[in-house]
């Protein structure tokens, strides 16, 4: 035991990075098969009969038998997990409850503008808030210019409080119904693009930018900071080369929390704009109780949120080595 | 061994372990030390060489994984909350840091009420007069009594932190470097207070400190530490005066003296940092650095290759080197003074000394 | 508390006082909050009783009509009244987010602090357990749940409440380990309190007040993941209603009438905000309670009295004075210390905590933190008088003449950029010096301080260093400007005394080999003694005595002076002799009372000592005492003299 941990130690020591990859590796994988359990169980718990459900009341008996022989459904539990699973690795999602239609293509067809939509919607977040978070810290440290701190904490609370489903109905009804100036719903071109990605960004950079402004002025604030003043740095890369990085991490850290919520948050704003993404479909199938897209969409959109976290705590650990350490 | 009744606190080979980052990290190696009751024993040693942690182990807040820790000629082992109990009525602990020592939300006779129920049922008036008698007992005056910590100064907090640790009757108290959060007039009464109480009470005290002047305050014995290993026990003025560890010279030579004469300014004492505990260096775990090791005379390689034993445990003056200085050779700071007084102001550094 | 405007003849000092003690709920931001709040609660309750009927009335004269006098937000499609369904919506709306958030903070908070009280291994796996259920967003899951449930207010609850578990057990998690790895924890359990016991009597009132804020905040989230899942038509069914399911209801018909949708959308966000901002508002009243408030004082500028300027003096500042606000008032932690340091002169300033040490060197080097304001008779650096330099001068004189070593090594580097970096951009900002010439002299100034690695070191970042390792770096990178002083601010209490030897031994190469002056600030009289020429000894934010190290032990004049050396330990004097103690108390830095600052603990007091504070004079050349009577060097039975005299 102690020669095992202590090997491990001497791997540890000598390469952090492999030691850190692996870790995360690992909880990506439990956290992928939490995933895929998840997906398979909820057709299986949902009360009453999904495909009765699914195919009205009034229904044929032996048509809902064809049916659940066809998907599987009257096999043991264990059998139909692994067949799942072994559907799963050829890419096979089922096929959709209401329409018959298989649930990949769907899916493939989808995804792509779910994505975009989220993605977009992540980087005005960045670029809005972190400069905007700095300056502000900057404005208003130590208690310098109450007014505008006031000021700055009310409107991004208030910003924070809108959700982002209620958001795009008001954009909705104001930008594109009363003034015309976009398209009210639909993928038409770029200019579709700004209202869903508005909705989206809107409360997340305001929560971001209270969060970079609070980890700018813990910079400000500390032993490192008074030493580079002393110095005698002129303030652009005082702030530039001393203050932004250091906040970057934590900031980043937290950006990185906030991109999962985006992605689930596309769900509600789809649904308003009609936007041709994984959102709408799911929401669409959840309202005709098509379990098996709804299931499909929890499967893609859950393994993208962990493929996202992962991929954003390794350019955290690039960005601070001091983060594999402390792992590992 | 001695006899129960003289038997306060006794550690036999014992090694903490801890989860480090890369690892596990011997804090504490093989660390055999014995506080009899009635004295106290003083532990010195710098950052990283494992006092905290022994002391820990002692109370019970690490668990030591190999080696035994008795109190009064008893072990207590188990890690259940009435094994906690028990032992924590025989060992106290005082804390470091006097701002966070005591709970911020509870005054003191709060606080005081807590340890004094602790182990006994009391009931409201002679927990009163208890808590009346600890703190007259730390020289706090009554009206303390009602205020949270951080109405107190940090004297006055790291005395009611002594006299919550004294409100159970502790057969072993545990100072754990009480003076070093302190400014210079506060540290000497606190001293004072300290050496009284054990003197009054006649609990067995281990006081850990890096503050070789405040050890010698108040210590009869002084072990020194390096590195999780105790390299030398003594008396307290025979330590002082002829430390036989070439890693206790150094130590001595760079306690600031206001008495001693200027030293000479040249090359760094010690050379090199102190090694990671994680992967300590084989045989002596100074010889890397010792200035009279296998770095300086290489036909001392033993030190690399064995690991010095410290001598019998009845011995006075035990030293864990394979070439001891001999206790009378008189290190700088004494000698100074010494000579001081005969006219003579040549220092000496410890490279000159006989080996 | 008196709301008016204060009178333009009261100082600002006393506003900012009464601003900090001034609850935040008499503000404008906290008076807002409790109206939304009150008017929330009002409609919650009154809501389905004033308008229910109205809400369920259906009117087929009148389907789907667009907003008019008697219908203001219009009709939906049964004719039923939408301002009275959306008002009498509101309990239905907020019940069930306040339901799902004590649902799921108990379960949150009762698994997290679990993770308090059980042993390692099962702490561990809770560990992972609500990592691995954090890694998903709540909606997502909320979703999962709901459709698992079955769609239905209680089945929406339930998935929300589900949801938001991890989130408190994760921040009671964290919460818990901080208090749990306090040293008054530790007191606790080597008292042999019992778990429950911890638990309830030191662990939980302590993270009680930050899990409340996230409550009120979850709320806010909670209102709207619930309008959320009814807006997706897994929440609330019909033919019941809350302010979600009247918003998808409305978005069927956007594209004619926006109100119907609009109108549920703000009052989500109404009440949305008003969670927001009440846990805005605890989390101010919480932080208010330690954080000092800014209020400027009038500068006072005492008459100038002006030293004569000597030619080998680097730096001489007559009575600097310091006012830092804070939120007990103005505080003056240095009040007039007047000193001098010649050319490759080491001086050290020793004092206890609050004696103004530290500051008087921020004030020297013109590093103040915001709000503090420093005043003084003369301030001479190199020869010139800073009043005389514009401002813009006068930093590129500090740059280039003046460096500073701080106390802990651990924080005085940035942690992000590498030692070289930082090593070098002064002289490449100051001096114009190119960047490879920058190098090799951080290579040469290495050197010099015994740090190996050379190149290696300098593509290092500090956290890669050890202590000892830092303030030599940090040494090197001082004298790479060639100052000519540095300002030394307890460089070495952070560090063990071996490693406190060698960095004494650098600072002194540093002195010899540049002529560089030293200000050496520290509170270990001893050290001060050993290393340094001169010794300014401070207390009460004025200088008490200014004499030659070597006369410390035994020559000093001031009663102060005095007891502080009888009060070290030291390895060579006599132990069994008691060590001396100063009763009573250092003075209190607001204080305005006049007189010597030591007048009420000094034993050897006069009349005077209470009303007239002395000034810094010389008894010879080289010894300058504050005190109206200085103890005559024969008066004077040190531990010294006692040792000296029993042998």
């Amino acid at each position: 035991m102690t020669t095992v941990s202590a090997r491990l130690g001497a791997l540890a020591r000598r390469h952090p990075w492999v030691v850190f990859c692996c870790r995360r590796a690992v909880r990506l994988t439990v956290s992928l098969f939490v995933v895929v359990t998840a997906s398979f169980a909820m057709i299986r718990l949902v009360p009453g009969d999904p495909v009765r459900a699914a195919l009205g009341v009034d229904a044929p008996p032996d048509l809902v038998a064809a049916k659940r022989h066809e998907l599987g459904l009257d096999h043991g539990l264990s059998a139909q997990y692994w067949r799942y699973l072994r559907h799963l690795t050829h890419g096979d999602l089922g096929v959709s409850l209401v329409t018959g239609e298989p649930v990949a293509d769907l899916i493939r067809a989808r995804l792509p503008a779910t994505l975009l939509l989220a993605v977009l919607a992540f980087a005005c977040v960045l670029v809005v808030a972190l400069p905007g978070g700095l300056l502000a810290a900057v404005w208003t440290r130590e208690g310098r210019r109450p007014r505008a701190e006031l000021a700055f904490t009310a409107t991004t609370s208030v910003m924070a409080g809108v959700p982002d489903f209620v958001l795009a109905a008001g954009l909705t009804a104001g930008l594109a119904v009363a003034l015309r100036i976009f398209p009210v719903a639909g993928d038409l071109g770029p200019q579709s693009y700004v209202l869903p990605v508005l909705a989206l960004a809107l409360a997340p950079t305001a929560v971001l930018l209270r969060i970079v402004r609070v980890e700018t002025l813990k910079v400000l604030a500390t032993d490192y900071l008074r030493a580079a003043r002393a110095k005698r740095l002129s303030a652009v890369p005082l702030y530039l080369r001393h203050v932004a990085p250091n906040t970057l991490t934590a900031s980043l850290t937290v950006a990185g929390n906030l991109l999962p919520a985006l992605i689930a948050g596309t769900v509600l704003v789809e649904k308003v704009f009609a936007w041709p993404g994984i959102g709408s479909a799911m929401a669409q199938s959840v309202a005709a109780q098509d379990y098996a897209v709804v299931e499909a969409s929890v499967l893609v959109l859950g393994s993208a949120v962990l493929v996202v976290n992962f991929l954003v705590d390794l350019a955290l650990a690039l960005l601070d080595p001091r983060s594999v350490i402390r792992e590992t | 061994m001695r006899e129960e009744a003289e038997a306060g606190l006794a550690l036999y080979d014992v090694t903490v372990r801890h989860h480090g980052p890369f690892g596990p990290v011997t804090a504490v190696d093989g660390v055999s030390l014995e506080v009899p009751r009635g004295t106290t024993v003083g532990l010195v040693g710098e950052s990283g060489s494992g006092k905290s942690t022994l002391a820990r182990a002692v109370v019970g807040l690490d668990s030591p994984c190999a080696g035994r820790i008795t109190v009064g000629g008893r072990e207590y082992r188990g890690r259940r909350a009435a094994d906690r109990r028990r032992l924590g009525q025989q060992v106290q602990l005082v804390f470091q840091d006097p701002d966070t020592a005591l709970d911020p939300r509870m005054t003191v006779r709060q606080s005081l009420a807590e340890a004094a129920g602790a182990f006994v049922r009391l009931d409201r008036r002679s927990r009163e007069q208890r808590i009346g008698g600890l703190l007259e007992l730390v020289g706090l005056d009554a009206g303390c009594a009602d205020r949270v910590p951080r109405q107190l100064s940090g004297g006055q907090r790291q005395r009611v932190a002594v006299a919550r640790a004294l409100a159970v009757d502790p057969a072993v108290l545990i100072a754990d470097e009480v003076t070093s959060a302190l400014d210079v007039s506060v540290r000497a009464a606190l001293l004072t207070t300290l050496r009284d109480l054990q003197r009054r009470m006649g609990f067995a005290m281990l006081f850990i400190s890096h503050d070789l002047a405040a050890v010698r305050q108040v210590s009869d014995v002084v072990a020194v530490m390096y590195l999780g290993r105790i390299v030398e026990t003594a008396a307290t003025e025979n330590l002082l005066r002829g430390p036989r560890h070439p890693y206790t010279r150094t130590l001595l030579s760079a306690v600031p003296s206001l008495h001693a004469g200027r030293r000479p300014v040249g090359e760094p004492l010690l050379p090199g940092e102190v090694p990671d505990p994680a992967s300590p260096p084989t045989g002596c775990r100074f010889h890397p650095r010792c200035p009279v090791g296998p770095n300086r005379r290489p036909e001392r390689d033993v030190c690399a290759a064995r690991d010095p034993q410290q001598e019998a445990a009845g011995q006075p003056h035990r030293a864990a080197c394979h070439f001891p200085y001999p206790a009378d050779a008189c290190p700088p700071h004494v000698v100074s003074v010494h000579q001081n007084a005969d006219g003579d102001r040549t220092p000496r550094t410890p490279g000159d000394l006989p080996s | 508390m008196v709301l008016s405007s204060p009178s333009p003849l009261t100082p600002r000092a006393t506003a900012g006082r009464s601003r900090a003690t001034r609850s935040g709920w008499s503000t404008p931001m906290g008076v807002i909050t409790l109206v939304m709040l009150g008017s929330l609660a009002v409609l919650a309750v009154a809501g389905a009783v004033l308008w229910g009927q109205a809400a369920d009335r259906p009117d087929p004269s009148a389907v789907l009509r667009a907003p008019t006098a008697s219908h203001l937000l219009g009709t939906d499609h049964l004719g039923r009244d939408l301002l009275a369904r959306l008002l009498s919506a509101t309990w239905l709306s907020l019940l069930p987010a306040v339901a799902a958030t004590l649902l799921g903070a108990t379960a949150g908070i009762t698994l997290g602090s679990l993770t308090a009280v059980v042993g390692g291994r099962a702490r561990r796996l809770l560990g992972a357990l609500i990592n691995l259920l954090l890694a998903f967003p709540a909606l997502l899951v909320a979703m999962f749940f709901a459709a698992l449930f079955g769609a239905g207010a209680g089945g929406a609850v339930c998935a929300l409440a589900v949801a938001c578990a991890p989130g408190f057990a994760r921040i009671t998690q964290t919460l818990a380990a901080k208090v749990a790895g306090t040293d008054f924890m530790a007191a606790a359990r080597v008292l042999g309190l019992r778990r429950h016991r911890l638990l309830l009597r030191h662990v939980l009132p302590h993270i009680a007040e930050p899990l409340m804020l996230n409550t009120t905040v979850a709320t806010g989230s909670a209102l709207v993941a619930l309008s959320g899942l009814s807006f997706l038509g897994l929440g609330v069914q019909p033919p019941s209603y809350d302010w979600g399911l009247l918003l998808s209801q409305g978005l069927d018909r956007i594209y004619t009438e926006p109100l119907p949708a609009v109108a549920p959308g703000i009052a989500i966000v109404y009440a949305a905000v008003a969670f927001q901002l009440l846990g805005e508002m605890l989390a101010g009243a919480a932080a208010r309670r330690v954080r000092p408030r800014q209020s400027e004082e009038p500068a006072l500028h005492p008459a100038r009295t002006g030293v004569p300027e000597a030619a080998d003096h680097v730096l001489e500042v007559e009575d600097l004075r310091v006012a830092l606000p804070t939120a007990e008032g103005v505080v003056r932690p240095v009040r007039g210390v007047t000193l001098a340091l010649r050319r490759g002169e080491m001086v050290g300033l020793v004092g206890e905590s609050g004696s103004g040490k530290s500051l008087t060197a921020l004030a020297i080097a013109d590093l103040l933190p915001d709000g503090a304001c420093a005043t003084w008779g003369t301030h001479r650096f190199l020869g010139t008088d800073a009043d005389s330099l514009s401002r813009r001068e006068r930093r590129r004189q500090l740059a280039t003449g003046m460096a500073m070593i701080f106390q802990n090594p651990a924080s005085a580097f940035n942690p992000s950029l590498r030692i070289g970096t930082q090593m070098t951009e002064a002289v490449r900002a100051h001096h114009r010096t190119p960047r490879a010439q920058a190098v090799e002299q951080a290579l040469a100034q290495l050197q010099r301080v015994a740090l190996p690695g050379g190149r290696r070191l300098l593509r290092s970042r500090p956290f890669q260093l050890s202590g000892g390792q830092r303030q030599r770096v940090a040494i090197a990178a001082a004298s790479m400007m060639r100052p000519d002083l540095i300002v030394a601010d307890e460089p070495t209490t952070a560090l063990d005394v071996t490693v406190q030897r060698q960095i004494m031994d650098l600072l002194h190469g540093v002195r010899r080999d540049d002529a560089t002056a030293i200000l050496f600030i520290s509170h270990d009289i001893a050290l001060v003694a050993d290393a340094c020429d001169r010794v300014l000894v401070m207390y009460g934010g004025t200088i008490v005595e200014n004499l030659p190290a070597h006369e410390l032990a035994t020559g000093a004049r001031h009663p102060y002076t005095r007891m502080l050396v009888a009060s070290v330990p030291d390895l060579a004097t006599d132990r069994d002799h008691p060590l001396h103690t100063i009763e009573g108390r250092p003075p209190d830095p607001c204080g305005t009372a006049p007189g010597c600052p030591f007048h009420d603990r000094c034993p050897h007091r006069v009349d005077r000592c209470a009303v007239e504070s002395p000034v810094l004079s010389a008894l010879d050349p080289e010894h300058e005492v504050a005190c109206w009577q200085p103890l005559a060097p024969a008066q004077f039975h040190g531990q010294r003299e006692t040792e000296e005299a029993e042998q």
